[in-house]
């Protein structure tokens, strides 16, 4: 049989899929029992006790100097100013890019400014965040509102207008307004391609946080990161990128729901 | 009733002209039927009717006023594809024609009016035989229970026009001949006239009451370097200015056809559901 033609079935899928996995936590485990063998203090490669003894320490135990649960109230203070910022740029892409799209006026009017401002490399703009909007939390959300938005505005003014033109026409044979068609037509048909934009803008809004962070912060995952490189602290950075990436993988695979959960029109007509 | 007519209507893109001298008197309940090769403007025809293009020169008149110049609810559209919204159930592409009419701020009606709406939009998908199939989605449903969703999306606002473009093109030939049936019945049922665009000749000649062919004379450059004509390039150029498709055929078909006359002006939009459940229509 050929190869291409060879197809996993469920319980190989999975065990396949496990694979890179298991080979990756393998490699990691012999580097690190190599490097601790030659020397003990190694800070580079820390063992899986040492990283579960750090986690422990800051998800279990609060601090002793701020009685928090640092990990929690990092990932509480991470995970809000994200959400908050992602959901301010999904409305005004929503907004902005269905007018754009839908009405020529607009698309001649804002369409190029648009097309420029999302060429503005967003963490460029950071300095500027923060010097009119201060350190707090107000420019990081700014950040990755400007980081994301444009984008969204873009993908979905192109959605709107490869929606087909018959579509447009027969709703107007129908008698419907331009505002109707907007609200009836055009919207329902944005809200899942929208999922799919946002669902690729996850891994830009997320750099911005932790950039902003980094600067200037003084709490989110970003923050402690930065915060425990002085320290060579490997054994909290690396189970801290695993739950940053746990936490972008659980957003993705949610909206991926949603969308199927809410949209149960879409794949049909997508595959149409 | 409207009659619609062509007073020497001309479109032409830049140099291009893709209809000339177009004069032509459609009579109130007729069934149109435009045929000629692709490229001959029959689909520039149909939309200028729509009202998604403007004529050059010349006018359109229906009922003996100038026609709007944007598409609107007195004029009936199915187009081949992409006719009804794939984000709504077979019900609610029916229903939201009345939404667009009844609901001007929301789009959408609630309580009393909708369950009108909705009984409305049941009855008459019954009778274009979608009955069973209110609560899927359109691309669930086969080419042919597509265009019966789109007959009756399009008929629920009950426009005067009915301008179908090449809407059986892609259907297999026996579900085909099964919505010649349903059309002819909508056509005999409503105080409508329709101008279906097709280029199949014989659809054309057993659904048409009339059929008109469109066709280009041949004398673009490419075609005149094909029949061997030597022209100079200047002269072909000012042919090729002067040259769109216009009518070259255009006849009654016989034996006439006619639509059945109506009952009663208040009954008149009604689909008879009785001819839907097994009746012979006429014709």
């Amino acid at each position: 049989m050929r190869l291409l033609n060879l197809k996993p079935d469920r319980t190989w899928s999975i065990a396949l899929a496990a694979l890179p996995f298991a080979a990756l936590l393998a490699a990691y485990m012999m580097g690190s029992a190599m490097r601790l063998a030659e020397n003990p203090n190694d800070k580079l490669l820390p063992s899986l006790t040492a990283m579960g003894e750090a986690v422990k320490h800051y998800a279990l135990e609060p601090d002793p100097r701020s009685g928090l649960y640092l990990m929690w109230n990092d990932t509480l203070s991470s995970m809000s100013l994200l959400l908050t910022a992602l959901a301010i740029s999904t409305f005004i892409a929503l907004v902005f890019g269905i007018l754009i799209g839908l009405l020529p006026i607009m698309g001649a009017t804002f369409g190029p400014v648009v097309g420029v401002a999302s060429m503005v490399p967003p963490l460029a703009l950071l300095p500027i965040l923060f010097i009119i909007m201060g350190l707090g939390d107000a420019a990081k959300i700014a950040l990755i509102v400007i980081g994301t938005a444009l984008k969204l505005i873009r993908d979905v003014a192109l959605r709107v207008e490869d929606l087909p033109r018959e579509q447009l026409i027969k709703a107007q044979t129908l008698g419907a307004s331009t505002w109707q068609i907007g609200l009836r037509v055009v919207l329902p048909q944005m809200l899942p391609r929208l999922i799919d934009s946002v669902r690729l803008e996850l891994g830009p809004a997320w750099l911005f946080l932790i950039a902003a962070e980094a600067i200037a912060s003084d709490s989110g995952l970003g923050y402690r990161i930065f915060l425990v490189r002085r320290y060579l602290a490997m054994d909290v950075i690396i189970p801290y990128v695993i739950w940053i990436t746990l936490l972008a993988f659980l957003m993705d695979l949610a909206l991926r729901l949603l969308q199927r959960k809410a949209f149960p029109w879409f794949a049909g007509a997508r595959a149409a | 009733m409207t009659a619609i007519v062509f007073d020497n209507v001309w479109k032409e893109y830049g140099d291009h002209v893709v209809l000339e001298r177009i004069d032509l008197t459609i009579a109130p309940r007729s069934f149109v039927a435009l045929v000629g090769p692709s490229g001959c403007g029959k689909t520039t025809f149909l939309r200028m009717l729509l009202g998604e293009e403007k004529p050059t020169r010349g006018k359109i008149l229906v009922g003996g006023n100038p026609l709007k110049t944007e598409p609107d609810a007195d004029r009936g559209v199915v187009f081949q594809r992409y006719s009804v919204f794939p984000h709504l159930t077979v019900l609610a592409n029916v229903m939201i024609g009345r939404e667009f009419e009844r609901a001007c701020l929301l789009g959408k009606l609630f309580g009393e009016a909708r369950r009108a709406a909705e009984a409305e939009a049941r009855h008459l998908l019954e009778a274009v035989g979608l009955k069973g199939h209110e609560d899927k989605y359109p691309a669930s449903l086969s080419g042919g229970m597509q265009q019966r969703l789109a007959l009756a999306q399009a008929i629920n606002r009950k426009p005067r026009i009915l301008l179908l473009d090449e809407p059986f093109g892609a259907l297999d030939p026996g579900i085909r001949a099964d919505i010649h049936v349903l059309i002819r019945r909508i056509w005999n049922e409503n105080s409508l006239t329709i101008v279906m665009v097709t280029h199949d000749l014989s659809e054309a000649f057993r659904l048409g009451t009339r059929v008109i062919a469109f066709e280009r004379p041949r004398n673009r450059p490419e075609e005149l370097e094909r029949y061997g004509a030597t022209l100079g390039e200047v002269s072909a150029k000012a042919i090729v200015a002067a040259s769109g498709a216009s009518i070259t055929q255009d006849f009654d078909v016989w034996p006439r056809k006619v639509a059945e006359p109506l009952p009663s002006a208040d009954t008149q939009l009604d689909l008879k559901l009785a001819s839907a459940n097994g009746a012979k229509p006429p014709g």
